[in-house]
């Protein structure tokens, strides 16, 4: 894998252990956020590999290539292995890489809890994945797992899927701890909290996120473990129970947990774009109220995803007001990540086309996402792919996007050599487009009434439904390109600076090219965290 | 580096285990919360102690349903469709459950009203819903439901409807 990074580290009394037991012993933050991000990737492929399962399948009208069943199996692994295993463990990684290298820390501050949470997920993605060799086959009742179809209606491989559930919640939930701990103690002395980074900000608070959502989910599933196999009846009405307290339990963590996914990647834009409009970032301050805002209101709007659940129109006045709410904070961030562009000495390296995308991208998805709120609209957008097309807006061209611009904008800080350039163009492009070819005629499906997780569709979605397939084949090998440009990074000793970036800021910079095995071992000093803070003016 | 207070890692453990726990919360604060709004349709229970006074001008339709989820071998019908009642006086109604096989079968009734603000009104005195139900081998029998609809009830509203879930007890 990725051995020969940092071969080249001779600066040490200790440096990495030779071979496999490298990699299983380590406690070394930079080590263990390179292993997320591998595990990501490849979580990623497999995930991608079931939505090409899908798509071809949907290819054309009529049941072709799969039974009904199998398609569920693979509409459920498919969101499954996407959320838990590939955005956010590489959000884990990213935040493991980079968090202590921006607070001038030495390492996390729990090295070997760090170690636990990362090699857990191996063991709950293979749990999750052998669900598929079992009799009955994998869970197949969609990633939301709503009660009864999980609890009374479900295969018996449900129970390896709930102890997964629980590993990866379990890993989720250290690597959070890791993190607070991390930012209130490990920041250099002289950093005050206003002085951290974006990224540390965002990840400070989708810690708390964290910490307050995944324990809901343990819950959630913990009750249909019981009714299941306990004769409990949480969610059975027969037993007094109620399927509909699912979906509250299940909302108030998969609210929560949305943005998860999408402050880091709120915090990463706002890194990229002030180094390439060579301009501080616009409203710092601001920029961090708006990330709280937003954490706390994703608290108490858990119930827009069940408008359709029989709710009285108070609720659903309430719901759709405190979700519309949600616009206002996530639009002072849209208007400064503009205004931080705007009058900017403006270039197009990579990483800067995949933020600029995302900030276009990710707000058309916020834009369908005000339209089904509005409770009377939800009615005919709900289940929809309407629907698909909002959350893959948002989570595809809005996380994933940012991932990728920060793969770019830190793989040479990470490996100390230049990424061909030529090639990631070319990999933004072909993306860019066929993301759009691929998402964008879902819009008119869902309009049109299409529902999702059906294998099949009647003739008149047939052209859009071709179309979207056509984009998603295309969208899928663009990973193949990407895979082959990072290799080639790793390999093709085209060294790059220190600072990496003309406009770069932040202590991350200021660290050799590759980063040392071991970084501030002395903490930086007050005048060297001053420049390099966001809101550092130079004039 | 700062040293590490004792009671910040006690904080940081602890929330996760709460909020564990607070999920369990959630299904006594959810039934509540349905049976002070009626969201979902849940039915109150009256004891029969209280007195209302029957309002002679307000005049509702209540429509009956039944439904048998798969498993259950059972017909269960409604007597009557539906009734007209004034709020405030106390009804009966009769559903016919006929067991179709050969084999003694338990059921649990599940009712739910509808629309939602009226639910909270409905009370019940007595329901065959408050036991199971033993359907004998062939047997055909009459179970019955005495109600109320409160007085207070919003005089827009005209229709509501009781429906019954029957599920299986194994």
């Amino acid at each position: 894998m990725t051995t020969d990074v940092i071969a080249e580290d001779h600066n040490h009394h200790h440096g990495p252990e030779k071979g496999i037991m490298r990699w299983i012993k380590t406690t070394n933050h930079k080590d263990i956020g390179t292993l997320y991000l591998w595990f990501a990737f490849i979580m990623l492929l497999v995930g991608g590999a079931f939505a090409m399962v899908i798509r071809l399948e949907l290819l054309q009208p009529g049941i072709q290539l799969v039974n009904p069943d199998f398609f569920n199996q693979m509409t459920t692994m498919h969101g499954l292995i996407m959320v838990f295993g590939a955005v956010m463990p590489a959000f884990v990684g990213l935040a493991n890489w980079l968090i202590p290298i921006m607070i001038g820390a030495p390492d996390m501050a729990l090295p070997r809890m760090n170690n636990w949470s990362f090699w857990i997920l191996p063991f709950a993605g293979a749990i999750l994945l052998s669900t598929f060799f079992m009799e009955g086959g994998a869970p197949a009742f969609g990633w939301t797992f709503y009660a009864p179809l999980s609890t009374t209606f479900a295969p018996d491989s449900t129970d390896f899927f709930i102890f997964a559930i629980h590993l990866l919640g379990f890993s989720s939930i250290m690597g959070a701890i890791n993190i607070i701990a991390t930012v209130i103690n490990m920041r250099a002395p002289d950093m005050k909290f206003m002085d951290m980074p974006l990224f540390v900000w965002t990840w400070f608070i989708t810690s708390f996120l964290l910490i307050g959502a995944m324990p809901i989910l343990a819950g959630a599933v913990t009750m249909m473990l019981t009714d299941r196999n306990f004769g409990t009846a949480f969610f059975d009405a027969s037993g007094g129970g109620d399927p509909v307290m699912f979906q509250h339990i299940f909302w108030f963590f998969g609210h929560p947990e949305v943005y998860i996914m999408a402050l880091p990647a709120f915090g990463i834009i706002s890194h990229i774009l002030p180094t390439f409009s060579r301009k501080p970032l616009f409203g710092y301050s601001s920029m961090v109220y708006a990330v709280v805002a937003i954490a706390f209101l994703s608290y108490i709007v858990w119930a827009h995803h069940m408008f359709l659940t029989g709710m009285p129109v108070a609720g659903g006045l309430y719901f759709m007001y405190a979700t519309m709410l949600i616009a206002v904070p996530t639009g002072v961030k849209v208007f400064n990540w503009v205004a931080t562009m705007w009058k900017g000495t403006m270039t197009f390296e990579t990483p800067m086309l995949w933020a600029i995308s995302f900030v276009i991208l990710f707000t058309i998805g916020g834009l369908t996402g005000v339209m089904m709120a509005m409770t009377p609209l939800d009615v005919q957008y709900h289940d929809t792919y309407f629907i698909v097309a909002h959350f893959h807006y948002v989570l595809v061209t809005g996380s994933v996007w940012a991932i990728m611009a920060s793969v770019y904008y830190w793989l040479p800080k990470w490996t100390g050599n230049m990424y061909n350039e030529k090639l990631a163009n070319i990999h933004f492009w072909l993306a860019v487009v066929s993301v759009n070819v691929l998402f964008f005629p879902m819009h008119f499906l869902g309009l049109a009434g299409m529902p999702r997780r059906i294998p099949d569709y009647s003739l008149q979605f047939a052209d859009f439904n071709m179309i979207s397939s056509i984009g998603g084949f295309a969208f899928g090998l663009t990973f193949i390109l990407f895979l082959y440009i990072v290799i080639d990074c790793i390999k093709n000793n085209n060294k790059a600076t220190s600072r990496v970036w003309e406009g770069a800021k932040g202590l991350e910079w200021t660290i050799a090219s590759p980063a040392p095995y071991h970084s501030f071992e002395s903490p930086p000093s007050k005048e060297e965290i001053i420049k390099e803070s966001q809101h550092f003016h130079e004039k | 580096m700062k040293k590490i207070k004792k009671s910040f890692w006690v904080k940081l453990i602890a929330a996760p285990i709460v909020m564990f726990f607070f999920a369990f919360a959630m299904v006594p604060l959810y039934n509540v919360l349905c049976d002070i709004t009626g969201f979902n349709g849940t039915t109150g229970i009256t004891d029969g102690e209280q007195q209302y006074v029957v309002n002679e001008q307000n005049e509702i339709e209540v429509s009956f349903f039944s439904m048998i989820m798969p498993g259950l071998p059972i017909e269960v019908k409604p007597k009557f469709d539906s009734i007209k009642i004034k709020p405030g006086k106390f009804y009966d109604a009769t559903y016919i459950a006929k067991n179709n096989t050969n084999k003694e079968v338990v059921g649990q009734a599940v009712p739910s009203v509808a629309p939602t603000v009226a639910a909270s009104f409905f009370k019940k005195l007595e329901c065959f819903c408050f036991n199971r139900q033993v359907f004998a081998p062939g047997d055909e029998i009459e179970m019955s439901v005495r109600f109320v609809v409160e007085p207070q009830i919003d005089e827009k509203i005209k229709d509501i409807s009781l429906s019954y879930s029957f599920f299986k007890i194994e």
